[in-house]
């Protein structure tokens, strides 16, 4: 089985082991004191020069999640975590709120995205060039050290900035759509998130601008102790277009570090948003030490009619995965895609998978997941796909394969599906020969065999997806792209 | 400032608690195994939504009081109940009749059950403590099932049927289960079926009751069967309109053994039936299938639980649902494959039609895999009648109910037709037919 035994390799190669992202950067940083209490709160939103408003919804939800419980239900085993033993901001000593500009920037940040494959200066430099087509946020602990393309993004009425900056220059803007997708209560982590959240992207296409270039936000974690709290807010009027990715590491740390962000997304009439995540944090060493705690609520909300919002992630790292990006399809003839590889190795434990919920009539979506567990790792997919009363002419597609690698490791499938509508058509698939019968049969007829057949158009739709990561994340996906559906479990 | 959680009982908690103390001096066996049975009830209350298991069938909510218990069922109540059961009656069988979850022992059905068959009442067997009895909970995932754990409780009657080794009855064993009762009344029955190494026997299982009256059965059967054994079993739910039917199923297989089930469902008002299987010896197979034909307002849910404990195993699970009116249909399947149980093959399918606006359907199609070298897949589909087969049916000139009907047999076909016995299988599509005229 040459097929199997490539992916077997090519996971080999991901091993976290291999993690070649573990280097620290030492520099001065400045941080909150040890904790969380409303002091703490406070002092973000200080450092942040934020408006009252900002700190008074701050203040609201430290003190709503103050009285909930920690979520339990998902598959993952954890020591309990002490959360008045964290910090939760940290910058580089002498960091200024504002638009900095890179000469301002201590060299050994911009050390450290160069290492990290994200060259800012040489990015600085190809602004106003053609062909060069990234704008990248760069999200440093818990401050975002450089924005490019500013300049140029601008020119076509694109807003693509820090959120603390945001909340200071577009306030009405963030205030109209800020907790509208994930509010404040939602979950355990969401909440802190929403008290204690210290930056993260803030984007807004305006109505019938397709994006000029990707926009990108890039995060590290570095300090000690600290946990990243990141917001993401991103928002297409009418008729508009924008493609979003995400990337992620940490050092290699014998201690965990919570990462617990909120992505909010919000499509209205006629636009999309593509939001692509390669997810690397650092996993913990092969025997379980150390690593990212990753529990992040990612949501998007199709509002207006015929929009689109896509997902996909390629998830490699964590020590603990939590995440679950959903679509919330409100408006008629809305579309929700999901696309991810999740790939376990060490004794990663992976929780992950999406939610469809079909409210408007005539909505759309598809899920495409596929999971490798190795190692001693546990992979679980995790799903819902709903369908309310007035939903009629709903469809889903849901296809969720697994593959396992080694005999100590586990793969899970718990999908839920919840039809309140006749008219409304699910499928739920992990059988690998009803793809498509129609794709299948014309590969077939091209003398393909079932196999080849099914790879070639699972792969070929990632593919689709991954060639449109920026260069330096594709190294690391295209790793993962020929991976074979052979021997898989549903 | 931590908030004090006060528990709140419902009736029915409050009921099931006062019963249990009210009884437990008169029941069957050792009190501290029903005690014992109870403690998790006694914590947590009936089982509800924000209970995992039981998200799509809050039981604390569908249980509005519980109901006083059936008593031995007297001569008249016997006469009653004997002419009301009507399922499988054209099926030439061996035939054990519980009334109430009592076993009727004086209607002389145990001598005439074929030679070989031994059949005692499961009251009489916790009363001796029969040795037999230390068979009873061998599938280790049904332990701690609130609506098991409730059963062995409140557990009244029964039976304890051994097949002897080698033995091949020609004719199937039917055991009936008759309610009767003019107000709402609970059973709490639990048959042990023993098949020893080689034999091979039919099990058919119905389940009758009054219409309009809202009794709770809660019932319990459980195979043991041993190295290559056969088992076909059958099972009918045509409870009345009103009841709140729970029953449980547990099969434990031995090496080279096969077992068959189908649990057809068209009665009660809400219907839980689990499925707890799992496989103890190499190279054995199961197929847990189910068929489903709700409407009005009626609630059913199928959850089972397959066990891959051992290598070289397959099990294959299809489900067909069909649901009209308000109906709720709930598929709860979960196929376990624990480390080294290498070569399993499983395979879980869930179909749903749903015929009209107001019908909802939940499914959970579930997968723990802890072993690489297995071929497991799931598939559950939701949707409704394919409008270009009516429509081609209909410009063959079938009327559109006609053509619906058609269709629907079509759908549910499967696995009634994978039944071997003659009589039995045409006694379900019957049903089937029957319930799809009522529709119109």
């Amino acid at each position: 089985m040459p097929a199997v035994q490539e992916t077997i390799e090519r996971v080999k190669l991901i091993d976290v082991d291999q993690y070649k992202y573990g280097f620290e950067t030492e520099i001065e940083m400045e941080k909150a004191p040890r904790g969380l209490s409303e002091e703490t709160v406070r002092f973000i939103s200080a450092k942040k020069n934020e408006p009252a408003w900002m700190l008074e919804w701050r203040l609201d939800a430290y003190r709503r999640w103050r009285t909930m419980r920690e979520p339990d239900w998902a598959r993952v085993d954890y020591p309990k975590i002490d959360y008045d033993d964290l910090y939760y901001y940290a910058a580089p000593k002498g960091f200024k709120e504002g638009p900095a500009s890179l000469d301002d920037l201590d060299p050994a940040i911009l050390e450290t995205y160069k290492k990290l494959g994200i060259p800012l200066r040489e990015v600085a430099m190809l602004e106003g060039i053609p062909g060069s087509n990234v704008a990248v946020d760069a999200v440093f602990d818990s401050v975002s050290v450089a924005t490019t393309f500013k300049a140029e993004l601008a020119k076509a009425g694109v807003i693509f900035m820090p959120i603390s900056e945001a909340i200071r220059e577009h306030p009405d803007l963030v205030r109209q759509y800020l907790g509208t997708v994930v509010p404040v209560t939602d979950n355990y982590f969401a909440t802190l998130n929403s008290a204690v959240f210290s930056d993260g992207s803030f984007v807004y296409i305006p109505p019938g601008v397709r994006c000029p270039m990707e926009l990108s936000t890039y995060f590290r974690i570095n300090e000690r102790n600290t946990g990243q709290f990141e917001r993401t807010l991103i928002i297409a009027d009418k008729g508009s277009y924008v493609s979003y990715l995400e990337g992620c590491t940490a050092p290699r740390r014998d201690e965990n570090q919570l990462h617990a962000a909120v992505v909010e997304l919000v499509t209205l009439d006629d636009a999309e948003i593509k939001y692509s995540t390669v997810q690397n944090w650092y996993p913990g060493d092969s025997e379980g030490k150390g690593g990212i705690y990753n529990f992040v609520t990612k949501r998007g909300d199709c509002r207006g009619k015929n929009s689109i919002i896509t997902w996909t992630q390629v998830e490699t790292g964590s020590a603990i995965t939590w995440k679950y990006p959903s679509c919330i399809l409100r408006g008629d003839g809305s579309r929700g895609e999901f696309y991810s590889i999740a790939i376990s190795n060490g004794k990663q434990q992976v929780d992950s998978g999406t939610k469809m919920i079909h409210l408007g009539k005539n909505t759309t979506s598809k899920v495409i997941s596929k999971g490798i567990a190795a190692g001693r790792s546990d992979n679980t997919y995790r799903g819902l796909i709903s369908a309310h009363r007035r939903a009629t002419g709903a469809r889903n597609f849901t296809n969720c394969d697994s593959l396992l690698i080694g005999d100590q490791c586990g793969a899970h499938t718990v999908p839920y599906l919840e039809s309140n509508n006749a008219s409304a058509v699910f499928e739920h698939e992990a059988t690998t020969s009803k793809i498509s019968e129609d794709q299948m049969f014309y590969c077939q007829s091209r003398g393909l065999s079932d196999e080849e057949a099914v790879a070639l158009i699972v792969n070929g739709f990632v593919k689709e997806v991954l060639q449109k990561l920026p260069m330096e994340f594709a190294v690391e996906a295209q790793k993962l792209i020929a991976i074979s559906l052979e021997g898989s479990v549903g | 400032m931590a908030a004090q959680v006060s528990v709140i009982r419902t009736a029915a908690e409050t009921g099931l608690s006062e019963l249990f103390d009210r009884l437990k001096g008169g029941l069957p066996g050792d009190v501290a195994v029903r005690e014992q049975a109870l403690s998790g009830f006694r914590e947590r209350g009936l089982p509800h939504r924000r209970v995992e298991e039981f998200k799509y069938f809050d039981l604390r909510a569908l249980m509005r009081e519980a109901a006083p218990p059936a008593g031995r069922p007297g001569p008249t109540e016997l006469a009653l109940a004997f002419n009301q059961a009507s399922a499988f009656a054209d099926v030439p069988a061996a035939r054990l009749t519980f009334v109430n979850g009592h076993l009727a022992g004086e209607l002389s059905e145990i001598s005439a059950l074929p030679a070989g068959i031994e059949a005692i009442s499961l009251a009489d067997a916790l009363a001796s403590g029969d040795p037999r009895l230390a068979e009873l909970g061998a599938v280790a995932t049904a332990a701690t099932n609130p609506v098991y754990q409730l059963n062995t409780a409140f557990l009244r009657d029964g039976a304890v049927i051994r097949i002897p080794a080698g033995l091949a009855p020609a004719q199937p064993l039917a055991l009936r289960f008759v309610n009767t009762g003019a107000s709402a009344f609970s059973t709490a029955s639990r048959v042990l079926v023993l098949v020893e190494e080689g034999a091979s026997v039919t099990v058919l299982e119905s389940h009758e009751g009054p219409d309009g009256i809202g009794y709770q059965p809660n019932g319990v059967v459980e195979f043991v069967v041993g190295d290559r054994a056969q088992v076909k079993h059958v099972r009918l739910n045509a409870e009345g309109s009103d009841a709140l039917a729970l029953s449980t199923l547990t099969v434990k297989l031995g090496a080279e053994a096969s077992f068959d089930t189908l649990n057809t469902v068209t009665g009660s008002q809400s219907a839980r039936h689990q499925v707890f299987l799992m496989f103890a010896g190499e190279n054995s197979r199961a197929a847990v299938d189910g068929v489903t034909l709700l409407k009005g307002s009626q609630h059913a849910d199928s959850t089972l639980v397959v066990d891959h404990a051992v290598p070289h195993c397959t099990s294959r699970e299809t489900f067909k649902t069909i649901l009209d009116g308000d109906a709720k249909g709930v598929f709860q399947g979960k196929i376990i494959v624990r480390p080294h149980a290498q070569k399993t093959d499983g395979g879980m399918k869930s179909d749903t039609l749903l015929l009209s606006d107001g019908a909802s359907m939940n499914n959970k199609p579930e997968l723990e895999i802890f072993a690489d070298d297995v071929v497991c897949g799931h598939g559950a589909t939701c949707g409704a009648l394919d409008e270009d087969l009516l429509f081609y049916l209909r410009s063959r000139g079938l009327p559109a109910r006609e053509a619906e009907s058609l269709l629907l047999q079509a759908f549910v076909g499967p696995p009634l037709e994978a039944l071997e016995n003659d009589a039995v299988r045409d006694g379900l599509v019957a049903r089937v037919e029957g319930w799809l005229a009522n529709r119109a």
